[in-house]
């Protein structure tokens, strides 16, 4: 490993690291903004133009409120809490292919921090350790109403993620690899994989909703009965790490839809185009942010849409019809290969 | 069987709430906006006619005001907010007449329940629009309506010289407006708790609050 490669990686790194935290950053606002569309308001526009440094004036705020920590509450799992949560949802960021090859000076970079050929299940075995951040932080602050946030997590976790999976089982069936990079490079032009997998992609946005705790499956914080759910206790940037990681969340959430599902950074007629590769790289990234962006507002407008799921009602939900429904997915599409092999 | 078929149905009658509930949402989102930027609109400002801010006695130009001091409106009022002090004349011919010395009104104890405008017989106070009411100290909120050195409009004169055909056509209207002024009142009445001199209580509140 030669310290030129070495270079672009880490710098490619810190790209990926600050563009999620910016996106987040933004996200706060544009959600604010869209919940004000769709509630007749105009959203906040007092800090600079269309508001633009309100999320500035949000940091701020959160970082000048008080550390405020229970008496009785475990110190140590306190902490840890939010700060799993915010690694996690870092983390996950690392497999996702964010272009295709650039060739500069004759040597390929990649736009993706690493092609591990795992890839999938990297994703999310990293993502469903975030809900142990969500529980730690629940069971640390010795405090009831975050105690059932922390419960809710969990139940709602093991009441999705299985059809979640198999979701995902179809996808790796059809494409025959693990790797998220084979998997988008498969789906190279228009042969998205929304075409052969609809029941599929309808599973997993669910899923990738409750995953996020997203309405309407935020019942961890559901602020009418539990105050605020798991961080009924925190304050100060404790909180924000909470608060900032479901919208970097959102963000990874709305990549690995895009990915999987509608071709990542391919785009229709990108072979008819006629200009050199790397501008098909570029252009093909801007492409892939404007399927996220798409995808963060669904996530926004169905929130506005949906009123929240009572915690029974969830779990019937996961169970007795998403899981049947994925796993009619799995059977038919191990039929169809077999059928048209 | 029946379970599947049940199970597919429900599924897409969710799928279907679910895109009906989306276009809904879909259309707000394109709606007009119904926030009023409230600062930098103060000069195309609509406020509602039925909105009531503070009480005012009108004075025209010649500094008359329909106030004949009955008190009416402050025995109707359920808070003891108006408190009117009057003074007794001599006039020209030698009778002695009650005027209104001072009509104060504590917009800080106000309910702005309109009472007191409905039940006004010569209809000598309103309410405006001007709603920045807000000052520093709670003493600037007593206010007293009656301009300095105002006084009652003359009335009997100006029917005196109007003609008797205008006289009939108003009488429906006062009697309409004797029929509000007794409902008025005997809502008030019922409505009212301490009924024993509000001018007093108007009195040790305020400097109770002060
Ligand atoms: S405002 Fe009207 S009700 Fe009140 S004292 Fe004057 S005339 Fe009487
Ligand atoms: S509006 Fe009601 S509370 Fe206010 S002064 Fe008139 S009668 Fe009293």
């Amino acid at each position: 490993m030669d310290i030129h490669f070495l270079t672009y990686k880490l710098s490619l790194a810190g790209g990926i690291l600050l563009l999620s935290l910016l996106i987040a950053m933004y996200a706060t606002l544009l959600e604010r903004k869209v919940a004000g569309f769709f509630q007749d308001r105009l959203g906040p526009n007092r800090a600079g133009t269309f508001g633009l440094l309100q999320p500035v004036a949000d940091g701020l705020k959160l970082f000048m409120k008080e550390e405020f920590m229970p008496a009785n509450a475990d110190k140590f799992l306190y902490i840890l809490g939010p700060s799993l949560t915010m690694l996690v949802a870092l983390l996950s960021s690392a497999v996702i292919p964010w272009g295709g090859n650039l060739n500069i000076g004759g040597v390929d970079y990649s736009l993706q921090m690493a092609d591990i050929n795992i890839g999938v299940l990297y994703t999310f075995a990293v993502v469903s350790i975030g809900v142990y951040g969500v529980m730690i932080g629940g069971w640390a602050s010795n405090n009831k109403y975050a105690l059932m946030g922390a419960v809710r997590a969990a139940s709602q976790m093991i009441s999705y993620e299985l059809a979640m999976s198999m979701a995902i089982v179809t996808i790796v069936m059809t494409t025959g690899s693990l790797s998220v990079n084979d998997i988008v490079a498969q789906q190279h032009g228009f042969n998205w994989n929304i075409w052969t997998q609809p029941i599929g992609f309808l599973v997993f946005i669910v899923c990738a909703f409750a995953e996020c705790n997203r309405t309407p499956f935020d019942l961890p914080e559901c602020e009418t009965e539990l105050i605020g759910g798991y961080h009924t206790e925190y304050s100060s940037m404790k909180l924000g790490f909470y608060l900032f990681s479901e919208y970097i969340n959102m963000f990874i959430a709305s990549a690995m839809i895009s990915s999987l599902y509608f071709g990542g950074y391919n785009f229709p007629f990108m072979d008819v185009l006629g200009v050199s590769p790397n501008w098909i790289t570029i252009i093909g990234t801007a492409v892939l942010f404007i399927k996220i962006a798409f995808f963060m507002f669904v996530f926004m407008w169905i929130r506005w849409t949906l009123p929240r799921f009572r915690y029974d009602q969830l779990m019937r939900f996961g169970w007795k019809v998403l899981l049947p429904m994925a796993m009619v997915n799995l059977i038919l599409t191990g039929f169809f290969k077999l059928l048209f092999k | 069987m029946n379970s599947i078929l049940k199970y597919f149905k429900g599924l897409f009658i969710g799928i279907k709430s679910l895109l009906m509930g989306m276009s809904v949402t879909w259309k707000e989102l394109w709606t007009k906006k119904v926030t009023q930027q409230y600062p930098e609109n103060r000069k195309t400002l609509v406020i509602s006619d039925r909105f009531r801010c503070e009480l005012v006695m009108p004075h025209d130009d010649k500094n008359e005001h329909a106030c004949t001091s009955c008190g009416i409106c402050q025995t109707n009022c359920p808070n003891g907010t108006i408190s009117i002090t009057t003074k007794m004349i001599e006039t020209e011919d030698g009778k002695k007449k009650k005027i209104l010395d001072k009509y104060i009104w504590d917009l800080g104890m106000c309910t702005f329940c309109n009472l007191c405008v409905i039940t006004c017989p010569s209809d000598a106070i309103s309410f405006n629009k001007q709603f920045e009411n807000a000052v520093f100290t709670r003493s600037k909120l007593i206010q007293t309506l009656n301009k300095e050195g105002s006084k009652l409009r003359e009335k009997k004169k100006e029917v005196k010289t109007a003609e008797v055909k205008s006289e009939v056509a108003t009488e429906p209207k006062a009697v309409k407006s004797v029929g509000i002024l007794l409902g008025a009142i005997a809502e008030a009445k019922s409505a009212k708790t301490t009924e024993t001199t509000p001018t007093k209580n108007t009195e040790n509140k305020s400097t109770d609050n002060l």
